[in-house]
């Protein structure tokens, strides 16, 4: 459905029919006070000739570095054929079209997205995707604030093992909507949630816990201990997973006796390529018993009159354009091209290619920490099982020792020192399956030689 | 033209009230409203032991068409709710004074109650609208 923008002669015409003379008329309701009286900080525009030339010249500064970086944003192998389809006209849009249901291919798109979310984390109902996994957390705080029947408590216990940037996200969103959130410190050993730090929050009122499955520190935590634990405190549980992980691990509709209540998440890793920081896309479930508290779109399929299949938005009663300031979110639209990726995406794995691309991850993060334990001066922090993330601590500081690998074009790990100081020199690292030993080889070579030449420093 | 049984007292927000044989009242939405609403497709009503406070939204009608709050037209505490209406919401559009009852509520709030509109006041507030 093609963008038309409206002509001067659609504006003059539609100022005549309200009656108003001019723009300025139409808005003259607005202060002046809390109108920008100019956009002094935007340059003048350049020509597509100028962009280009800019882009690319700023393109050439990024390199094209190794990258060891994860931290919620993950380098997977995206077949081709991925974004050749997701380009092609029909699908290339960011929104829910207006008129949705004259859209039956986006529609039937998005419903198959959610039946294959829904798959994966073992959840009834999916919606048709949220802005990222940060706003995912914040989103599913607060849904699980409204859909607690028996408390009204504005408390959410949300860990030191969850994504530092989602806990600022959820505490800038929703923290402005009265919730409050509550921390639980990690053991050293096992990086891990303290399970008796948590037990000072037992019989109080509290909404949810947020469990990460793996953790920010690639750790997997007791899920059915920590899930049955919240249950039995009268709390929801808000899982917050990776889902290339999901291919192995436990989906969270089956963690301990009863499942977990809402289940969120980063999209990127399912076909959406690294790019300063997105756009990426944010995926949510549930039960069908909370569906009404739920956020967002859903797609529903549906028979027409003469019994033929179609696609249909449902369940819109819970939606600002109907809800008002009453609506579960102020989310309409969604980030559909991302998940258009992400549903192309899956469909080409499968369940079978999915599987070999986490136990890629996994064995090539395995060797990683391998290689980097062998050198003088790296440890690895915690013991335990883990995904395809670790954090390994060095003897000397990590920042000096990052600048030194980026000047041989590796990027090597997230520096923790400003999330989790206690660490000591803390670096977190991860390999993909786009990682050979080669890769891995170099790394280590590279990190021995960064430690000598900060140590001689 | 909107059915406005003589016994019940109402609201302008169109809720009604009745008072039971024990002493409980009885809440519900008019036939005006279950008709302005439409097919009802999901009723969220409060929990037995929820306190009440008269003006305050209380439970949620949602319609194929749109989604509404009920008030509590008195101040007091849920004892009972209409537990079929999860299953059937429809018992609102085809009975709304009887079986489509939503809530049952002990309240000691009686000049609130006297203040309610009894039925002549009501459909006078119904013609006013054009209902």
């Amino acid at each position: 459905m093609p963008f038309i923008p409206h002509t001067e002669d659609d504006v003059r015409e539609m100022l005549a029919t309200i009656g108003a003379a001019s723009l300025d008329e139409l808005f003259d309701e607005i202060p002046q006070s809390l109108r920008i009286q100019g956009l002094d900080g935007i340059p003048t525009g350049l020509s597509e000739m100028e962009v280009g030339r800019l882009m690319s010249e700023r393109a050439r500064l990024d390199g094209r570095p190794l990258s060891f970086l994860g931290a919620g944003a993950y380098e997977h192998h995206i077949p081709s054929a991925v974004w050749a389809i997701t380009t092609r006209g029909e699908f290339y849009s960011a929104y829910t079209p207006y008129q949705a249901e004259a859209s039956q291919g986006t529609l039937q798109l998005i419903y198959e997205y959610q039946t294959m979310i829904s798959s994966l984390t073992g959840m009834e109902v999916s919606n048709a995707s949220l802005y990222d996994g940060g706003s995912a957390v914040a989103e599913a705080a607060l849904m699980a604030v409204r859909a607690h029947r028996k408390s009204k408590s504005l408390r959410v216990i949300i860990p030191s093992t969850v994504n530092p940037n989602y806990r600022r996200v959820a505490l800038s969103t929703a923290g402005n909507q009265g919730l409050r959130f509550e921390t639980v410190p990690y053991l050293r050993e096992s990086g891990c949630l303290d399970l008796s730090a948590l037990e000072s929050f037992a019989n109080q009122d509290i909404a949810a816990l947020v469990i990460q499955q793996p953790n920010f520190f690639g750790q997997l935590e007791d899920v059915d201990a920590l899930t049955d634990w919240a249950h039995a405190n009268g709390m929801l549980v808000i899982a917050v997973v990776n889902p290339t992980s999901l291919a192995l691990l436990k989906p969270p509709g089956l963690w301990g006796a009863k499942g977990a209540d809402i289940c969120v998440g980063e999209g990127q890793p399912l076909g959406v390529p690294l790019s300063s920081g997105g756009p990426y896309f944010g995926f949510m479930t549930t039960r069908m018993e909370y569906v009404r508290s739920m956020p967002g779109r859903i797609v529903g399929r549906t028979v027409d009159l003469d019994g033929k299949h179609g696609y249909t938005l449902t369940l819109q009663a819970r939606e600002q354009h109907i809800r008002r300031g009453k609506a579960t979110s102020n989310i309409c639209t969604n980030q559909g091209l991302l998940m258009t990726a992400a549903t192309i995406y899956m469909t080409l794995l499968g369940p079978q290619g999915l599987e070999r691309v986490a136990e890629a991850s996994m064995q090539r993060t395995a060797e990683l920490v391998q290689a980097l334990t062998a050198i003088k001066g790296v440890r690895s922090a915690f013991a335990g099982p883990r995904f395809h993330e670790a954090v390994v601590q060095l003897d000397r500081p990590a920042a000096a020792v990052l600048a030194e690998l980026e000047q041989g074009g590796i990027l090597g790990g997230v520096d923790l020192a400003n999330d989790y100081p206690e660490l000591g020199s803390a670096l977190l690292v991860s390999a993909t399956e786009t990682k050979t030993c080669e890769d891995i080889e170099r790394y280590a070579r590279s990190m021995s030689l960064a430690l000598q030449a900060v140590r001689a420093a | 033209m909107s059915q406005v049984p003589a016994d019940l007292k109402y609201t302008r927000s169109h809720e009604w009230v009745r008072r039971l044989a024990d002493g409980r009242l009885e809440i519900g939405i008019t036939d005006h409203a279950q008709h302005a609403l439409g097919d009802l497709v999901f009723v969220d009503v409060p929990e037995a032991g929820r306190a009440l406070e008269a003006g305050a939204a209380c439970a949620v009608v949602e319609s194929v068409k749109a989604a509404s709050d009920v008030y509590a037209p008195l101040t007091g505490t849920v004892v009972e709710s209409n537990a079929d209406l999860a299953t059937s919401p429809e018992a609102i559009n085809e009975d709304c004074y009887g079986k489509g009852w939503m809530i049952r509520i002990e309240s000691a709030d009686a000049a609130g109650f006297d203040g309610l509109l009894d039925a002549a006041a009501y459909a006078a507030v119904l013609a006013a609208e054009g209902g």
